[in-house]
């Protein structure tokens, strides 16, 4: 039961159109420091670039698909009409206006701070104002879904939420905790010296805020895929969930370790205690559990739909599963994708191993392959099975999205492989240019080629996506009927309480934040002389 | 059973969860603060709560060591990006006056004839550090130094000022505009050179730097050396010295040459 359709479809069609403006951008930058463009002169052009491109598809476009498809979700598994589309609609006109107001002074060259922001650098103040209203526009959208929940709760007391809904929320609780780092940092740290209202920064402390948000929100950006992987694809393929439980247990994990783990991001930091990031590390090890207990769960899943279509033998069946179907073939890409980019996950968490590639290319190919790839091919997927109905049309050309699926998969392996390839050389991230004419470099020439060319499959494949998003909304009507998750083998008739409600594991999230930053930021923040003169772009 | 029983130990996935996380954050905490700290035998700890100090990062003052006798004065200047931001006329107004006895080598608009420095349209935070330095004795010279001794702070600040006020001008020695050499535009980054013009213009500016367009050829190629032999001292933690020593002689030639003969007026506008 889908009735808000032009919500959700207001807010994948921003999310498409700001990823697509991004997109053009990520491949001119590709392009302009490999050794086939030719160096633009003016490094400061390349970091704005490099800050929309980062703000675009780190805050604006993840969040807008989440909030989207959570939306999708709250009506089609409660079959409940959304409470509180209006609240919908100021959240949505909220990120609108926060979008424009930090693009405009990106555009400018006043903000090339990059979406990490980096303190003591310091841009024009709107840039950040900009994102508070898009993160305050999506913490609309965690209370609707908290509130539709209680609302569904009411109206079924004690019956199982339904798992995209329990996922959904878990999913917009996890954001509303990991955004408020940033916005810490923002409000109380950049905003009162980028309105001139102080001159000195602590950087130190800045960045372990930042860490509070960076690494979770990758779990953020995760959970409509994984949401996807549990819920739509078992029955776009055929098959049935292999466990309700255990689908829900990856949720609640994900919600307690992603959190208390970030300042595996500031290894090299000398202001956080080795302790604390010995800590860390060990958390960040403990997310490969979900994850590789989805990836089982999955794995079981398709299986039961290769057997239900006949395949049979220890492997045979994988043979028997439908690989024309674009539901597939996005999923495999998104765990090929996946298992490379948690391989090498692996090495960044950890304490001794991230020395060898701490701020080298290899982290910049680490996290396109993994947000890029394995989370962003399944938008591509969950956007194609929402579309018929959102517009009550039939998306037609199926071969066209294959080889859209395809080329993005393509794309993204020949994109990152080259790139942590170089990082494994040494070669420094959030550069403008290098001069491959130095014959220490020149053999790393023919790698960031690559690379590039990969990023031109990848922006090929991306106007091809909004090419066929597009054509779907002229195709010819058809009656989609309702919108349906997938069924587990055991559907449950009664959940346990801790795997139907979120607050055991929400408190468990906010106890191990405290346990984890509290000390650290309490240390910083009331040591004195720790604060360093802003740095201000553009200033001389 | 109702959320009510949720919180309860009677729960067992209260128990369970909660248990679990308690206990991998107890393990990993005796790894982290006490075990890993005394696995490296080249740290020293007075006790366990010493180290598990250190792990936790809790800031400790160091010992009192005095900082070594420098032979020579350092710079002791404080530069942000506000400093002497908002020039009031009457300090531009003073500092014409007192600019009337720098006249004679910087030129009576700020352009020399004399191969020093230009300083119509220089930065005022560049001037105001290097008379600041020429003051204190981090920089000397046989010519400015008698001139900076006996400057006060408000005259400093006056003058770089009015310097900063003035329009830029062309300068006297006009040559063909030459092609950006590589040490301008890619610097060395393989010996650790940053491209001169992301600090000294034609890419960017940065705070403390002058612009350099215009500028005596050799004046520029005289402070290159200078930097390279140490003889000049009153860069920050070395930033320039240790530019100038990777250079090589003809890139210091080529960076000096280039940027004699480009026009002031391309410097980027400011404020």
């Amino acid at each position: 039961m889908l009735v808000n359709r032009k919500l959700i479809l207001a807010h994948f069609w921003l999310a498409f159109a700001v990823f697509g403006v991004a997109l053009t951008l990520g491949a001119w930058q590709m392009f302009i420091r490999s050794p086939i463009g030719t160096w633009l002169s003016n490094p400061e052009l390349y970091y704005r670039s490099l800050t929309a491109h980062g703000t675009v598809m780190g805050y604006v476009f993840p969040t807008l698909v989440a909030m989207g498809f959570g939306y999708a979700i709250s009506e089609a598994a409660l079959q409940q009409r959304l409470v509180g589309v209006r609240w919908a609609w100021a959240g949505f006109w909220l990120i609108v206006a926060g979008s424009i107001m930090a693009v405009i002074p990106i555009a400018l060259g006043r903000a090339s701070v990059l979406y990490t922001f980096y303190p003591p650098l310091i841009g024009n103040v709107f840039y950040y104002l900009g994102v508070v209203l898009v993160v305050v526009g999506s913490w609309i959208w965690v209370a609707l879904m908290s509130v539709n929940l209680r609302v569904w709760r009411k109206a079924n007391p004690g019956a199982p939420v339904p798992l995209a809904m329990f996922a959904n929320v878990a999913g917009s609780y996890l954001w509303a905790w990991t955004a408020v780092g940033a916005a810490l940092e923002l409000l109380l740290q950049i905003i009162p010296v980028a309105a001139g209202l102080k001159a000195t920064i602590d950087a130190g402390l800045a960045r372990v805020f930042f860490s509070w948000t960076l690494h979770a929100i990758v779990y953020f950006w995760l959970m409509p895929t994984y949401i996807a992987y549990y819920t739509i694809v078992p029955r776009a393929i055929g098959g049935r969930i292999y466990s309700d439980s255990m689908a829900r247990i990856s949720f609640i994990l994900f919600l307690v370790v992603a959190m208390p783990i970030g300042m595996h991001h500031t290894f090299a930091d000398p202001q956080v205690g080795a302790g604390f990031k010995f800590i860390h590390s060990a958390f960040t090890a403990l997310v490969a559990l979900p994850t590789l207990l989805t990836v089982f769960t999955i794995c079981a899943s398709v299986e039961i739909a290769a057997r239900l279509r006949g395949g049979r033998g220890m492997f045979g069946w994988i043979s028997a599963l439908p690989w024309d179907n674009p539901m597939m073939l996005a999923l495999a890409f998104s765990f090929v994708m996946l298992g490379f980019g948690g391989a090498g996950g692996l090495i960044n968490m950890s304490y001794q191993l991230d020395a060898s590639i701490h701020n080298t290319q290899w982290i910049t190919g680490h996290f396109h392959l993994i947000f890029g790839g394995a989370i962003v091919i399944m938008y591509f997927a969950i956007a194609y099975d929402l579309w018929p109905h959102l517009t009550g049309r039939e998306l037609i050309d199926v071969r066209l999205i294959r080889t859209q699926l395809w080329l993005w998969f393509v794309g993204m392996i020949v994109t990152t492989f080259p790139w942590h390839w170089v990082g494994i050389l040494g070669m420094p991230r959030r550069m403008a240019y290098f001069d491959f004419g130095d014959p220490a470099i020149a053999p790393q020439a023919l790698s960031v080629i690559l690379s590039a060319i990969g990023g031109f499959i990848l922006l090929a494949s991306g106007i091809m996506f909004i090419v066929i998003l597009a054509r779907g909304m002229r195709a010819p009507q058809i009656d989609a009927g309702p919108y349906r998750f997938a069924l587990a083998v055991h559907q449950p008739k009664t959940v346990p309480v801790a795997l139907n409600t979120h607050a055991l594991w929400v408190a468990l999230m906010i106890g191990l934040t405290l346990t984890n930053y509290g000390y650290p930021i309490l240390n910083l923040a009331l040591s004195s002389g720790t604060s360093v003169p802003a740095v201000y772009v553009g200033a001389q | 059973m109702s959320t009510r029983d949720l919180f309860t130990l009677r729960n067992t996935h209260f128990r369970i969860g909660v248990g679990i996380t308690a206990a991998i954050l107890i393990v990993t905490a005796i790894a982290g603060f006490i075990v890993l700290p005394f696995a490296q035998p080249w740290v020293q700890f007075a006790n366990v709560w010493d180290a598990i100090c250190s792990a936790a990062g809790v800031t400790q003052r160091a010992p009192d060591v005095t900082a070594p006798q420098q032979a020579k004065r350092l710079s002791e200047v404080v530069l942000t990006s506000n400093t002497l931001s908002r020039p009031s006329q009457e300090a531009i107004g003073r500092g014409a006056t007192l600019a009337q006895r720098c006249a004679i080598c910087h030129g009576p608009t700020g352009v020399s004839r004399a191969d020093s420095p230009n300083l119509a349209g220089q930065y005022a935070a560049v001037i105001y550090k290097q008379l600041h330095d020429f003051r204190s004795g981090a920089r000397s010279n046989a010519v400015m130094s008698p001139f900076a001794v006996n400057l006060t702070d408000q005259e400093i600040a006056d003058l770089s000022n009015y310097y900063a006020y003035l329009p830029r001008l062309p300068a006297y020695h006009p040559t063909p505009q030459l092609p950006k050499p590589n040490i301008v535009i890619y610097g060395a980054p393989m010996r650790g050179i940053a491209p001169c013009g992301a600090c000294h213009g034609s890419l960017d500016n940065k705070t403390g730097s002058p612009w350099l367009e215009g500028q005596s050829e050799a004046y520029m190629k005289a402070q290159l050396q200078a930097f390279a032999t140490s003889e000049r001292r009153n860069d920050i933690s070395q930033q320039m010295r240790n530019i100038a020593r990777a250079m090589t002689a003809q890139e210091i030639e080529a960076a000096a040459a280039y940027y004699a003969s480009q026009p002031p007026d391309v410097v980027k506008a400011v404020d």
